[in-house]
This record gives structure tokens, sequence and C-alpha cells, in this order.
């Protein structure tokens, strides 16, 4: 299938990266292209093979619900762009 | 005697116990080569005080008795480590400014052994590209130069820097991460070592995430030797990396012993590729006879898959990169776009990704957000899945039928020029056609160099082992080693 400028906008949209629309012709073009190669998968079947979860058969390790960290509020702010009073400080959310 | 910097790790290891040299020397003899080294590109961070430091440290370890194999050992890290007050990028604009406050579990083990790090090194934006041209530091530099051409070649990607590092005798080993072949293809283009262990073997809490189910940190070094003893210290059982393997770490070192009279090497035929250079397909006919002439029982093999991983590789590592790489979103670290007035919090999101990631890290993570989009999951992200699953049915396969390791080439090519223009982005990806079914089956693979080519390139060989076997594998690439007899060092000119 082919990807046209309005579906690029709207991945764009949806990775929530701002793509010029003088640059969506070139980035469909792209995504054609990396999405041609990926058809290839097609040629399989696939009908009885159950999608891979987990490179090494594990079963995921588990321990008590208990609070185990915490406390670094300075810590965790410290390389924040914006943090004030404590917090992480971000535009207006809501008008 | 050879410069000091210019040591493998076994012999500035043995020299250090045996109070022949410092660690104060051996760092002084690598900081004095990044110094003059900076036309590679390679080290994008230098921490010549925390370097200092530690070699100190060490070398009092030394003289209490208690050294560890890499106690005062002078390596690189790259830059993807999450390093404590120490500029981790991962090759990104957008993580500009950040200084971790913690320590990556690898980079804390081998602290902890005594290593001493001398700085961070260059790789592609996030790990994303097989040319080191996507760092938003510049390009680093192949050491070496085919003939008597002056042109910069490429060192690899994505992993670039620690392998020039590692070439150009800037340090004794690098830290690299291999998520389709970042490890392997840049040490194959400089004549290094390059192990990608086992998926769960080394943990992945620290390191900036590319694809987290392929994902595997690993040495690189000068040696076989070397990339034992650095491996087995960046391995082990990491409770905060729920898919690190609760599984001991043996003495890698202990088991080189050359000998790998009997063991069943499988080749497979899916790896002649159409159109691959008579080169490449001499030097692997040579490796053949090498691990032939040791003893060893070769067999052709079929891994049946092998033309789908590729694609396969690009969903599936696309869609993780495409979760992963959500949270740089210009609130919590790293850059954060200037904003016009009245930009509520989506303006913020959208500039900030715009301007802080790099072309091929956008494709990608829209290509991802794409696969994983409504409509499209079962298609492509699903069904990528299940390929997956036959891919590493293929090595499960041929492991049950006796097959000790197999070999194949590391790289369809030598070292190429930077600045090539690529129109196609799927051009690039085909330099990871070798390795990357190994990171989809979570395989150990290993590139060992056993030949140049025409023009005095290095090219390397890739041994692929069964899961967990790391020091089996290591023992067949010692044998390869020394078969091939590789010794040729870049002519210096930078």
């Amino acid at each position: 299938m082919s990807i046209d400028t309005t579906t690029a906008a709207k991945v764009a949209k949806l990775a929530r990266i701002r793509v010029d629309d003088e640059d969506l012709p070139a980035l469909a073009q792209d995504f054609n292209a990396i999405l041609g190669f990926i058809e290839q998968l097609g040629e399989l079947d696939v009908d009885d093979v159950e999608p891979m979860t987990s490179v090494t058969p594990m079963r995921l390790p588990r321990r008590e619900d208990v609070v185990t960290d915490g406390g670094q509020q300075a810590k965790i702010l410290a390389n924040a762009p914006d943090a004030r009073e404590g917090f992480f400080a971000v535009p207006k959310v809501v008008e | 005697m050879t410069d000091l910097n210019a040591l493998t790790i076994a012999e500035a290891r043995d020299a250090l116990r045996k109070g022949e040299v410092t660690s104060v020397e051996l760092t002084e003899a690598c900081l004095k080569a990044i110094e003059g080294a900076d036309a590679l590109g390679a080290v994008v961070h230098k921490t010549p005080e925390i370097a200092r430091q530690r070699a100190a440290a060490a070398d009092a370890r030394i003289r209490a008795g208690d050294a560890p194999s890499m106690c005062g050992i002078p390596v690189g890290i790259k830059d993807l480590f999450c390093t404590e007050g120490v500029a981790s990028q991962a090759g990104s604009k957008i993580l500009e400014g950040f200084r971790p406050e913690y320590e990556s579990t690898v980079s804390a083990q081998l602290r902890d052994a005594g290593a001493v790090m001398l700085g961070k090194l260059n790789m592609d934006e996030f790990a994303m590209g097989s040319s080191n041209e996507t760092s938003v530091y510049g390009n680093a530099v192949n050491p070496w130069r085919a003939g008597n051409s002056e042109a910069a070649l490429t060192p690899g990607g994505s992993s670039g820097g620690s392998a020039a590092a590692v070439a150009a005798d800037l340090c004794l080993g690098a830290t690299g991460t291999d998520t389709g072949g970042s490890i392997r293809q840049p040490a194959a283009f400089t004549g290094t070592v390059g192990l990608k262990p086992t998926y769960g073997r080394c943990s992945r809490w620290g390191i900036v995430a590319f694809a987290s189910s392929l994902d595997q940190a690993g040495p690189m070094t000068r040696t076989v030797r070397d990339a034992a003893i650095m491996g087995a210290a960046m391995m082990g059982h990491d409770p905060k990396d729920s898919t690190s393997a609760d599984l001991p770490v043996p003495d890698f070192e202990a088991m080189l012993t050359g000998d790998i009279r009997g063991k069943v090497i499988g080749i497979p035929g899916e790896y002649r590729m159409d159109g691959m250079p008579g080169e490449i397909e001499t030097l692997w006919t040579q490796g053949i006879e090498m691990l032939k002439d040791a003893g060893a029982e070769l067999r052709d093999i079929t891994l049946p898959h092998t033309k789908y991983a590729l694609p396969t590789y690009y969903v599936i590592a696309p869609a993780e990169a495409s979760s992963n790489l959500a949270r740089y979103d210009g609130v919590r670290y790293g850059y954060r776009a200037t904003l016009e007035q009245g930009d509520g919090v989506t303006e913020m999101y959208e500039k900030t990704r715009a301007e802080g990631f790099g072309d091929e890290v956008k494709r990608r993570v829209m290509i991802g957000t794409y696969v994983l989009s409504a409509g499209f999951y079962d298609a492509y992200y699903n069904r990528a899945r299940k390929v997956r699953a036959l891919i590493k049915r293929d090595f499960e396969t041929v492991f049950a039928e006796g097959i000790d390791a197999i070999l194949t080439p590391a790289t369809p090519s030598a070292a190429f020029e930077l600045g090539q223009q690529h129109v196609d982005p799927v051009e690039m990806y085909l330099n990871d056609v070798f390795t990357v079914t190994v990171n989809l089956a979570g395989l150990p693979g290993v590139a060992v160099p056993t030949g140049l080519d025409a023009r005095g390139l290095p090219l390397g060989l890739q041994l692929i082992g069964r899961p967990w076997e790391e020091g089996e594998l290591l023992n067949t690439a010692y044998a390869l080693e020394k078969a091939a007899g590789f010794v040729a060092k870049p002519a210096k000119w930078w």
C-alpha cells in the first residue's frame, strides 16, 4: 500500500513530531520505501505461528509489592528544563 | 616496548600485577593519545579528572593485592550508557545537557572492578545508524584508510566511536551496544573484536533504550582474550532489569584453550548473498579452511528465513523505538524547544521532538508509530513477531542437530566512505544483513578480524553461538584469531 501526504501528516501527529507541509512529500516517499521493504513479510504463511513475546523463554520475575526506592525529588528534578517548587513545569495544558 | 596505550587488556593487567607499570601511567598514555586524536571524532566527552582519580585508586588497590582483571585498565564508554554526573546524550541533541544522577549497571560494574573511564564515545543518534553519521557530535572517522587515499572512511555504526577509539589505541577497550549489528559491524570495519552477548547477559539498566527486546551491551577490544576479560566484567544478573538472566558468568578467559577439535561449525547457504563481493566470499572460504585445519567439522546448514530478518527488524526495532523514545518530551530532561506566545503542551512536544531528533531517528519513530497504529498492528507488528519466532526456530533447529557455532561474514563490504548520499534509507539498512538475525534470535555473536582487502582495509568474520555459551563461542573465535594471525594496524595520520 502507498502512503500519501495526508497519512504522513497523521503519523507525524501521532508521533508528536512537527513536520512542515513542504517536507511531507519526502517523508511519505521514505515511508513508502521502508514499507515496500517490509512488505516481503507478507510472502510467509504465519497462521499457525505464535508471535514472539520474549526471545528467551522466561517468566517475569516477581517481588513483594513494597516500596523499595524513593525520596529522590531533587535528583529527579535535577535535569528538568523547567522545574519550580518541586514540580516539573510545563506550558498551560487546559485553556 | 609497545606504547602503553597500545597494550592489550591482558598485557596491561599482567604488567600491572607485576608492578611493571601503573594505572596512572597507562591512563596518562591514553589521555595523551586522546588529546592528539580529535580528528577521529571518537571521544565526545573527555573525563580526564575522573580518569586520573580512578587510576590512582586502582593503583592503590593493586598494591593492596585486591585487583580484579579490569582493575586499572583505561576504557572508553559509549555515549549510550548513563554515567553519573557525566554528559550522556546518546549522540542526540534532545539529551543536550543531560547529566544522569545515576550510573548504568554495566558501567558501574566496570567502575567497581577498578576500570578507568577516559570519556564518552561517539555513536549514531540513539544507536540508529550503521556509519556514525547520524550523531549530533558529527562523524566518527575510521583510523584506517584505503591504500594511499585520504578519503575519510566510516568506522561503522552505531558504536563507531568505540571501534575507532579501540583501533586507534586511544583506550584498551570500550563498551558498545548492539541492536542489529552495532558492535559487530564497526568491529569488522576497524580490525577489532566485538562481542554481542546472549540477550539478557548484560543488564540494560541505565543504557538509553532503543529497541528493548534486541538491545545488548558488549565489549569492543583488540583481541578475543580481551573480549573474554572485559565481557565477563560487564555481564551478570541485575534485579533492576527484568530481562537480565540469573545465571552465573563463567571465567571465559580460562576457557580459551584454542582447542576446537570435533566442534561442528555450520555454514549457512542463505548467507551467500547475490552480488556479494568476491573478497568477502574469499574471506569466508579462508575462515572455513582455518577452522577445518584446527580440527573442527564444517557442515552446510540452512537457515531458511534469513531473507526475512531485515524486514522483520525494520518493523520490530522502530516499533519499540517509537515507544521508548516517547519519553523525550521536553519535560523531564534534555532539550526543550523555545515556545511562542500561546503555545500549549502539544506544541511543546511537537516542536521539542522536531528540533531535538535527527532525521533518521524521526523516520524510525514515525515508522514505528505507523506499524503500531490501529488497523496496521496485526498486518505489520504482529506478523513481524511471528516471523521473528520462525527466525529463532531456524537457529534452534540447527543447534538441535548438533551445530556448535555458525560462521558467516560480519559485513557485506569493507568500510565505506563517509558522506555518500543515500537516497534510499533501506540501502544503509543492508549493512546489518549478516548480523541482525542474531539479535532477533537473542544469540551471542562475535566479529573477529581475519584479513585485509585489496586496498588494505580490515575485514571480519562472524561466529554465532548457542545461547549462554559465550565461553565456547569465544574459544572458537580464539582459534580463528590464532589461525588468521591478524596483526595489521592502521598507519597513524591523525
